[in-house]
């Protein structure tokens, strides 16, 4: 999937990544896509649930070999 | 003041003594609502830790100046930028939960129920964050350790404490909800692993046979642990008569509730043993046994001491679950059920040795409440 900006968050612990992820949204425009990689197991629910409060879509995710990856697209 | 870390065990200290918090649960929604810190003297306000990045400006009118507040998030680092905010907003009495609600999960209560009649004592570990109670029966100088959790170290620091050596460790069945220490307990300390064969037909180590008829002994005044067999939970579940005086009831017979029969997937076939248990094999036990179940659901089936515990008659008399007629008591194990303890298929896999988990992974699964009770 095609991202305007790469957020690498590995080794971060809570709340880092999602510290991290609102600041980088915030440099985008609306209907730009971020793409985060991350290995706190947290992050999955707390980002869908920040992408959902905050307005933003999570248009994918996705987990290899211990890295979590998220799609999120500004909204 | 500022803020400052508390442990687990200071929590649990205060939870017991029903101190006055207030709690403010930075997690998401969805973990709150699945689970958290209960107490009779206990109100909580639920914000997510992501909407208080800034500061904790918009919820300030919503936090008590006047009571201590205990922020608690899932590992103990969103906690402490929320806390942080809080002592710049002017909050004093602020306290951070040491390792978030995973350490919360853990921890160990040992509580000493009484004194078995020819020396020797049998201790209740709760594990208040979770509801699971496992048992620490000690007489001259050997201990048995029954439906340990992982933590191992609690009952080997326990056991060094009190100077026993661990001989015996045992399940009453095989459990969906939290994973067993019971292997590793074996490993560390040379004592025999008892399980109940009909809930170990499919586990890849070695055990032996926890079966009625074979009783287990601890110290030279030989306290009597009588096997029962008692399925209803699970095919193999076995109560245990500890010393004529209690009885071990595993996931069968909790204080408030008990125990579903679906976990393993087959609740239609197991609700006649559950009632056949409940209903005729217990009422023939003395009624002055003192119950000691597996689990709690609720922190008001703590006594004031923090322990579990119930006379067999007095359940009798009122726990719901024991006076119900048939029909009734079909539907009750079988609709309407709570859901399902967080990842117990893996779990009862961990328990049977067919998957190895590592120790984080094994943590993320055991998240949430224990949920083995029909009741919620």
């Amino acid at each position: 999937m095609n991202a305007d900006k790469v957020l690498d968050a590995k080794g971060l612990a809570c709340p880092m990544p999602i510290v991290k992820t609102k600041k980088a949204i915030n440099e985008l425009n609306a209907g730009e896509v971020l793409e985060i990689h991350a290995t706190d197991k947290g992050a999955k629910s707390d980002l869908t649930a920040w992408a959902k409060s905050g307005g933003h879509e999570l248009l994918q995710d996705t987990e290899d070999d211990g890295i979590l990856k998220f799609w999120i697209k500004k909204g | 003041m500022g803020m400052k870390l508390i442990s687990a065990k200071e929590v649990t200290e205060k939870v017991l003594s029903n101190k006055d918090l207030f709690i403010l649960d930075v997690r998401n929604e969805d973990a709150f609502s699945d689970w958290k810190i209960e107490g009779k003297q206990i109100d909580h306000l639920n914000v997510p830790y992501f909407d208080l990045i800034d500061g904790v400006d918009e919820i300030v009118d919503k936090l008590p100046k006047d009571r201590e507040i205990l922020v608690v998030c899932a590992k103990q680092g969103s906690s402490e930028m929320v806390g942080e905010h809080l002592v710049d907003a002017g909050f004093e009495d602020v306290f951070v939960l040491e390792g978030g609600m995973k350490t919360w999960s853990e921890y160990l209560n040992p509580v000493k129920l009484g004194d078995l009649k020819d020396g020797g004592s049998i201790y209740q570990f709760v594990r208040i964050g979770k509801g699971c109670l496992s048992y620490f029966i000690e007489s001259n100088g050997e201990a048995i350790v029954v439906d340990s959790t992982r933590t191992v170290d609690a009952y080997l620091d326990f056991a060094k404490e009190k100077n026993v050596t661990i001989k015996h460790v045992l399940d009453t069945h095989l459990h969906a909800d939290h994973i067993s220490g019971g292997r590793l307990l074996q490993e560390r300390t040379g004592a025999t692993y008892y399980l109940p064969p009909k809930d170990a037909e499919e586990v890849q180590f070695d055990y032996e046979p926890l079966v009625e008829g074979r009783d287990l002994s601890v110290g030279n005044t030989k306290v009597k642990v009588e096997p029962l067999y008692s399925p209803g939970h699970t095919i193999g579940s076995t109560s245990l008569v500890v010393d004529d005086q209690y009885l071990l009831t595993g996931d069968i017979l909790f204080v408030e509730s008990i125990g579903r029969p679906d976990l393993a997937g087959k609740a239609g076939d197991w609700a006649d043993d559950l009632r056949n248990t409940l209903y005729d094999k217990y009422k023939e036990l003395s009624h002055e046994l003192i119950v000691l179940p597996a689990h709690f659901g609720n922190v008001s089936e703590l006594d004031d001491q923090g322990g579990v515990q119930a006379k067999l008659g007095d359940l009798y008399e009122k726990n719901a679950g024991l006076n119900m007629d048939e029909k009734e008591f079909r539907r009750a194990v079988s609709e309407n059920l709570p859901p399902q303890p967080n990842a117990y298929q893996e779990i009862r896999q961990t328990n049977m040795g067919k998957i190895n988990p590592n120790e984080e992974d094994q943590r993320e699964m055991e998240i949430g409440p224990n949920r083995c009770a029909i009741h919620g």
